[in-house]
């Protein structure tokens, strides 16, 4: 009987994962078999037409934009504010109140951020519809996101470690950077990965404080227009699921690209570690 | 230690990229400042309108020495914007609200038409307007009361506010309370069409410039849906495009001098929108 | 016996090392307030702007959340339709992610042998970068048809096909996140109940996973959160029809998609109540949050 439910519950754990990767083969695999069609070095490098048949240069530019100035503000606010949560801030009515302020800005519908970025950035700081604007919203967007899975990192490093540093005679400070923050190092980048995703694939946020001017960005404070917005608006208004599906293809490349680069290096800094 | 040493280098090359944009960031401020002088024209508002007016940017900046730039962010943010100064002038496919008419000036840079979809397989090519009336506000509910085949119809329609619904609901004649309730509310023209274009059993109403042989364009009172046909008053489905402003600067009218001029009319007719006819 | 200037030396870099900390921990606490600045903001424009019309228009909230007519142009605001619409959606996807997602995150740790949980996990990562606007295009370009053309559906945009978008597009914020708790449960624990007697699958789910609640616990908030931000995709297969769902192939309209759908063109007390909205929204998620907070509180007990 014993033998039995174990079978049954070791047959359902391989039919989830089985699920999940079908889901996972299926989608990416509709995508490129929609979209490959488009591909092709003129489709990638060229200048966006109006009249149809152009390039979407201008758009991986922006995001490229829109991914670096976000994540340059939201890590290291992120991994402070995760550091300050789980090795320094005594269990009291401020953590709880940070830890419940970071739950709830996981939960905000992104269309939300949008709005407020529209009014704050936009309007009240006088960014106008900018990279800048969008980048500071999606700054807020990301930051619980590199908090909750840093934390998640620092929690899975051994207390002992501490211990042993602390024993040694560093300071807190000094166990931080040479211990803790290293080992937690994996955990981490996956947290950053995660948001760059998060970057990638928003839309609402983006369209309503970057705006949709489809030109090659002259700074951060144009207006521009991502490859996701470009994805969406080609699908809402142009019905052009083949457009979208190449645009997905160019998505997907840039964060398989960002995925190898991050595993590169959280092995690099595993080795050093031992 | 060799395990600090990569740390601070990720943290150089982080601050570094930081330096940088910062750096670019100042450079292109004092380049929007310089072009703040009048070589940008920001325009902002209806999807509707937007593909036109690109085009006809495209078109413009090949021989003027100015900048474009055009968001597609809705008719009322649009007007919003125009008013606020956030932008120089806002594109509306809706006509102006009481208090918005004392704060922005329209011109009237083309019309368009907005026709009557189904799915192409559908038989039903010709409806009154009280059909379509009737059809819309759910009191006929199958195909087969129009001519068609016995199947039930589904209503696509677009969301309240937008200009395309507004001014469709009016020339039809039913408000947005008799609409049937279960229509699909789609956010776009394209996602308009193709909702009809996959469903054999829908209706919807998209403007002329979407019109493609994905779907079945439907004629009203025996009329067909052609540019022609609007400006001889015949068919009856027709709005104007707006360009809202307030005072304008050299360069923004000579951009609209430019759209009211033959050759800008000439883009807008090949965009699929219905020239300004001089009467 | 050091020199006394040694001693001395000793003392300016120890205070200095103290400084050094104090400073530090407060630039982490700064930190950490960030997000509560932000969220302080956010909260306070939306509800700023959606309070407005109840306060000073005099509309009341009663009838904006029991009212079943959303009619914008005829001022009449009633939202019920789409709360009850984002209720089952969230509900059905949570029914139909969370226990695929778990097993995955579970298979992934404990069960799949090295090499495949290396090909898998990245590519589980991959999915959840994948933005909201593809899994929309899928929706709308694959499920809706298999829904119409399959189950005899006059149209596919349903309930059903939005559960089905967010189940999958939740999944894999749900494994990667679950997957990271489940391994950081220290090895101990598994040897000491397999020492006991217990089969390694009885050691999973009695053991491992309990150890791992908060973990799992988290990965469940955040894919909530992704499902009820997602607006895009929900746009694109929903239907948007302003009906209180009887039945999964009801086309719906959820609350974000409200917003989403009408923002661009709302004006005055119309946009407004789309912030009205979102504040219904919110405190549903802060409602959310605060049910497993208590679950996960007691399940550490």
């Amino acid at each position: 009987m014993r033998k039995f439910k174990d079978n049954l519950l070791l047959g359902l754990l391989w039919f989830g994962a089985f699920l999940t990767v079908a889901i996972l083969l299926i989608i990416v695999g509709y995508i490129f078999y929609k979209g490959i069609g488009l591909i092709n070095l003129e489709f990638i490098f060229g200048d966006y037409s109006p009249v149809g048949g152009g390039g979407i240069w201008p758009m991986i530019i922006t995001t490229i934009y829109t991914i670096v100035i976000s994540l340059v503000i939201a890590t290291p606010i992120g991994i402070l504010a995760a550091v300050y949560l789980q090795e320094y801030a005594k269990q009291g009515r401020l953590v709880r109140m940070i830890r419940f302020a970071t739950e709830s800005l996981t939960g905000i519908p992104s269309i939300i951020y949008g709005l407020f970025g529209a009014v704050f950035f936009v309007t009240t700081l006088a960014m106008g519809m900018s990279i800048i604007s969008a980048s500071l919203t999606l700054t807020i967007i990301v930051l619980p996101v590199i908090i909750r899975t840093t934390e998640e990192a620092l929690k899975t490093v051994p207390a002992s470690y501490r211990e042993g540093s602390l024993a040694l005679g560093s300071t807190k400070l000094q166990t931080l950077y040479k211990v803790i923050l290293p080992s937690a190092m994996p955990g981490i980048l996956s947290g950053i990965i995660l948001s760059m995703g998060r970057i990638i694939g928003e839309s609402a946020a983006i369209f309503l404080t970057a705006g949709t001017v489809a030109a090659m960005p002259e700074g951060i404070f144009s207006s521009a227009r991502t490859l996701t917005v470009h994805s969406y608006l080609v699908t809402q208004e142009s019905g052009d699921i083949e457009l979208a599906a190449a645009i997905g293809i160019v998505l997907i490349v840039m964060i398989l690209a960002l995925n190898f680069a991050a595993t590169f290096i959280s092995k690099k800094l595993n080795k050093a570690d031992y | 230690m060799l395990k600090l040493r990569k740390w601070k280098s990720i943290l150089l090359l982080m601050s570094l990229t930081l330096i940088l944009t910062a750096c670019n960031g100042g450079e292109e401020d004092e380049g929007q400042a310089s072009s703040g002088n009048g070589s940008t024209i920001s325009i902002s508002g209806s999807t509707s309108v937007g593909p036109l007016a690109e085009k006809l940017a495209a078109k413009y900046m090949e021989s003027a020495n100015v900048n474009i730039e055009i968001n597609q962010i809705g008719s009322s943010a649009g007007i919003t914007n125009a008013i606020n100064g956030v932008s120089d002038i806002g594109m509306s496919s809706r006509s102006l609200e009481s208090g918005e008419e004392e704060e922005v000036s329209p011109t009237i840079i083309a019309f368009d038409g907005i026709v009557v979809v189904t799915h192409a397989n559908n038989k039903v090519k010709d409806l009154t307007m009280d059909e379509v009336k009737k059809i819309f506000t759910g009191e006929i509910t199958n195909w087969k009361e129009v001519g068609g085949k016995d199947m039930e119809i589904v209503v696509v329609s677009r969301e309240d506010g937008s200009g395309s619904r507004d001014a469709f609901q009016e020339i039809v004649d039913y408000s947005s309370g008799e609409l049937v309730r279960n229509s699909i509310i789609a956010s776009g023209n394209g996602n308009i069409k193709t909702t009809v274009a996959t469903n054999e059993h829908a209706i919807g109403f998209i403007s002329f410039e979407y019109i493609d042989e994905t779907i079945s364009t439907v004629h009203i009172n025996g009329v067909e849906p052609t540019a022609k046909n609007v400006i001889e008053g015949k068919y009856p489905l027709s709005r104007p495009f707006l360009f809202v402003h307030k005072d304008l600067s050299e360069e923004s009218q000579a951009f609209i001098d430019f759209i009211l001029s033959e050759a800008g009319q000439e883009i807008a007719a090949e965009a699929g929108a219905i020239p300004i006819t001089e009467e | 016996m050091p020199n006394p200037s040694e001693v001395k030396q000793k003392n300016k870099s120890n205070r200095l090392k103290y400084i050094m900390e104090f400073i530090s921990e407060k630039l982490f606490l700064i930190c950490a307030l960030i997000s509560v600045l932000s969220l302080f903001l956010i909260i306070g424009f939306v509800f700023f702007k959606g309070s407005n019309p109840f306060i000073a228009d005099g509309y009341s909230f009663i009838d904006f959340i029991f009212g079943s007519d959303w009619i914008p142009s005829e001022d009449k605001y009633g939202i019920f339709p789409m709360i009850v619409a984002s209720i089952y959606a969230t509900i059905g996807a949570l029914v139909i992610g969370v226990p695929i997602g778990l097993l995955t995150a579970i298979f992934l740790s404990e069960i799949a042998p090295k090499p495949i949980a290396k090909i898998i996990s990245p590519a589980v990562q991959l999915l959840a970068g994948i933005p909201s606007v593809l899994y929309g295009v899928f929706g709308l370009a694959i499920i809706v048809p298999f829904l119409q053309n399959n189950l005899g559906l006059v149209k596919g945009q349903s309930l059903i096909a939005v559960i089905l978008v967010l189940a999958i597009m939740m999944l894999p914020t749900i494994v990667t996140v679950a997957e990271t708790a489940i391994r950081a449960v220290p090895k101990t624990y598994r040897e000491g109940s397999l020492a006991l007697g217990a089969s390694p699958i009885g050691t999973i789910f009695k053991v491992v996973v309990p150890a791992a609640k908060s973990g799992i616990m988290a990965a469940i908030v955040l894919g909530l959160g992704r499902a009820i931000g997602e607006t895009m995709a929900v746009i694109l297969v929903a239907g948007n029809s302003l009906i209180i769902p009887t039945s999964i192939t009801d086309s719906v309209r959820p609350l974000t998609t409200n917003i989403a759908l009408e923002m661009g063109y709302a004006y005055g007390t119309h946009q407004e109540m789309l912030f009205a909205t979102g504040i219904v929204l919110f405190s549903f998620i802060l409602i959310l949050n605060f049910v497993l907070a208590k679950i996960s509180s007691k399940g550490g007990k």
